[in-house]
Parts: C-alpha cells; sequence; structure tokens
C-alpha cells in the first residue's frame, strides 16, 4: 500500500483513538491524555505524544503502535516527544475513568501529595488499604478493599 | 572551556547520578525484603534510567560526536563516569539503601527545582516531568526514614549508621566548581552551594523525627565529578557494561 500523508485531523485523532494503551488495553492513547497534539499540512503528519514516566518503558511500543496503525489505514505520520507541559493524571479524560473504574482499577483521586481514601473499583466500598505506593507498573499503586477483600490496582496521581 | 563542552559536562553529571544511582537500585531486584518493596526499588530504578536517558541523549547530541545514549552510558570507562560518590556506594542493608536514596533526592528534588527554571530548556522540560517523579520518591523515602529510625532498637541502629557512613558523601552535592558557576551564569542551573541551607533543614527534620542523630560535617570525601571514584564504580560498570564490550553492539 501506498502510504500518503493527506489526512485531515479528525481522521488522524479517529484512527489514534484506537489504539490502546499496551499496558491497559482498555484505555486508548487518546483516553490517556498522552496524544497532545496532532499536526498536519498535507504533505506531513505528526502526533505529539507525551510519556507517562520517563522511564516507562511502554512509551517506544506506544510510538511504533501509532506509526503502524496509521500505517495500516495508509497514513504517513512521525511521532515526536513532548515533555512540556508534563503529563499528570489530570490529563486522563472523563472518559478515560469511566473505563478504568469499569476495568477494576481505581482512577486517580486527588494530587500527588494527598493521602486519600481510594474507593474500591468493584464494591465502590471506601474502607481500603494501601499496600504499596508501588505496582505492576510505574503508573499503579496496590491497594486492597477491607470489605469486599479483594485486592485492587490504583491508578495514582502524579 | 567553550560552552559546548561546559554544557556536555553538566549534562553528563546529571546524565551519570541518574545512572549509576538507577543500576545500583535495579540490584534490589530478586533480593528485596518484601516484594512490595522490590517493586518500589524497581520503579525508582525505572525512573532513574528515563531521567539518564534523557539526559545522556541530549548530552551526546551537546557532543556532536556521533555518541548516543546507549554508547555513553556502556562504552566509557569509570574514570569518565562524572557521577557524584553518594550514587555510586553499596546498596548495603535495605536501611542504607534508604539512606543513601533520602540523602541524594533531598538534594535533588532542590536542584531539579532551579534546573526546571533554567534558560536550557529543553533542560526545564526534563526537570519539569522528572520533578513529578522524584516527589513520589521522596514521600515514600522519607516514610521510611521514619520506620526505620524511629522502629525497632536494631533498624534504629542500623539506619544511624548507614546516615553516619554515609554523610562523609554529601559534602561534594555542593560544591561549585568551573562548570557549576559557568551554569548559574548562564542561567543553566542552580549554584549547589545555595541549595545546602534548605537541604540541611529538610534532612534535619526528617532526622529528628526519626529520633536520628544528624551527624556532624566532617571530613568530606568528593572527586567524582572528575573520574576519581570509589572502587565500587568499576564493579558495578563491570556487571552493567559487560554485555556491550563481549558482544559489541549486541541488541535485543
Amino acid at each position: 500500500m501506498v502510504l500518503t500523508a493527506k489526512a485531515d485531523k479528525d481522521t488522524v485523532w479517529r484512527l489514534l483513538s484506537e489504539v490502546p494503551d499496551p499496558e491497559i488495553p482498555v484505555l486508548s492513547i487518546v483516553d490517556l491524555g498522552i496524544v497532545r497534539w496532532v499536526r498536519t499540512d498535507h504533505t506531513r503528519i505528526a502526533v505529539g505524544i507525551a510519556p507517562t514516566y520517563t522511564g516507562c518503558p511502554a512509551t517506544e511500543v506506544i510510538a511504533a503502535n501509532v506509526l503502524k496503525h496509521l500505517g495500516q489505514n495508509g497514513l504517513d505520520a512521525t511521532v515526536e516527544r513532548v515533555l512540556s507541559p508534563p503529563w499528570t493524571t489530570d490529563w486522563i479524560s472523563d472518559e478515560g475513568r469511566k473505563k478504568l473504574h469499569a476495568y477494576g482499577i481505581a482512577p486517580p483521586a486527588g494530587s500527588t501529595n494527598d493521602e486519600l481514601r481510594v474507593a474500591c473499583p468493584r464494591c465502590d466500598s471506601k474502607q481500603t488499604e494501601k499496600v504499596s505506593e508501588f505496582g505492576s507498573t510505574p503508573c499503579k499503586a496496590s491497594y486492597k478493599c477491607s470489605d469486599c477483600l479483594e485486592p485492587f490496582e490504583y491508578f495514582k496521581c502524579l | 572551556m567553550t560552552d559546548k563542552t561546559h554544557l556536555f559536562e553538566y549534562l553528563l553529571r546529571l546524565g551519570d547520578n541518574a545512572l549509576v544511582l538507577g543500576q545500583r537500585l535495579g540490584e534490589w531486584v530478586a533480593h528485596g525484603p518484601e516484594l512490595e518493596e522490590e517493586m518500589a526499588m524497581a520503579n525508582f530504578a525505572l525512573d532513574y534510567i528515563g531521567q539518564a536517558r534523557l539526559f545522556l541523549s541530549y548530552a551526546g547530541e551537546v557532543e556532536g560526536q556521533r555518541r548516543d545514549e546507549d554508547q555513553l552510558a556502556f562504552l566509557r570507562d569509570s574514570i569518565d563516569f562524572k557521577n557524584v560518590l553518594l550514587v555510586e556506594q553499596p546498596n548495603g542493608d535495605f536501611g542504607q539503601t534508604i539512606a543513601r536514596q533520602f540523602l541524594y533526592e533531598s538534594f535533588y528534588q532542590f536542584q531539579l527545582e532551579g534546573l526546571s527554571r533554567s534558560t536550557d530548556t529543553r533542560i526545564a522540560e526534563i526537570a519539569e516531568r522528572v520533578s513529578k517523579e522524584i516527589r513520589y520518591h521522596l514521600r515514600h523515602t522519607r516514610k521510611w526514614v521514619l520506620r526505620l529510625g524511629d522502629g525497632t532498637d536494631e533498624s534504629h541502629k542500623r539506619i544511624q549508621n548507614s546516615f553516619d557512613e554515609l554523610w562523609r558523601f554529601s559534602g561534594e552535592l555542593f560544591v561549585a566548581d568551573e562548570t557549576d558557576n559557568w551554569a548559574v551564569e548562564h542561567g543553566i542551573g542552580p549554584n549547589p552551594e545555595t541549595l545546602s541551607s534548605r537541604w540541611n533543614q529538610f534532612v534535619g527534620a526528617a532526622l529528628t523525627e526519626a529520633t536520628l542523630i544528624q551527624p556532624d560535617d566532617g571530613w568530606m570525601d568528593g572527586g567524582g565529578r572528575y573520574g576519581r571514584h570509589s572502587e565500587h564504580l568499576g564493579y558495578l560498570l563491570a556487571d552493567m557494561q559487560f554485555l556491550q564490550r563481549a558482544y559489541p553492539a549486541a541488541s535485543w
């Protein structure tokens, strides 16, 4: 397939919303808020992506997945890394928060310095306990619910 | 020295501090006292390796000798590493790792605050991003200082010994040299000398709360920034660089 760089922004955004986050596939990279901008001028398409954490190993996989998905749809694009303004959990869309909750990951609440009661994504109880401030990926912390006794992950605030 | 060589030097110091500390923290993987703390150390390590990549790729671009982050990380010898001595000190027991981490990150947070106002926008952007990660680390590390210090007799004794042992490496963090002065003059980064009173206050408050005694400032070790390292760095590099040295250009 011959790739073209001719596409309007809406099409590119729509295609990007079909690219899942590799570590939390229930979220698209658009839900996660890491797609900062799309630039098109009919000669090139560029997508600006902000890493969640500087050491997040998913960043390169995401860039490769973006190029692959756009390529499969006939588009020739480049990806640029955007550091400023830095990504924080505030960039996760409302839609993204709902999807996280439904998936069993408690969405972020408050800001980095808050010690908040995190609600259990399964039974909504606020009687929960922090097991560790760190989890299976850099962006998550480990919790357990004192009511339904299920362990769960919390998308920690940054 | 020209602006270019100063900037290269400055970035190497930032990158090497992050790289060496990241490698050290990674050594905890499969050796942690409990699973949660092992994950914490691995998460810290990952953040530092990410930071090292940002600083070292920039250093490579500034140098203009077509050395990328990997070449700078894996193909330099101990004498060319510009990290401070503190970050290369061995992990010791968990308390010693926490003490090292706390002393360093207490400094790093203030350094990053200054760097986030850098006239060099790339440094400012990296620092702004990294500050958020370090704040999260510090929250965790400080809690452990309190738990171990104000914990059992054994934990108290051990972490006090660790602070006593490591204190002599704290002086190097605050000595301004020609490269730092250049950075201050050009608005690239803060004068390390000006960070020491806030650091003392921050560290002192935590130690007091943890019922620990802040060691006296005695003779201070140094020289890491000029490639004069403790013997520990050589072993760390041997471990980290072996694969690229034995099988040049090997990749996954």
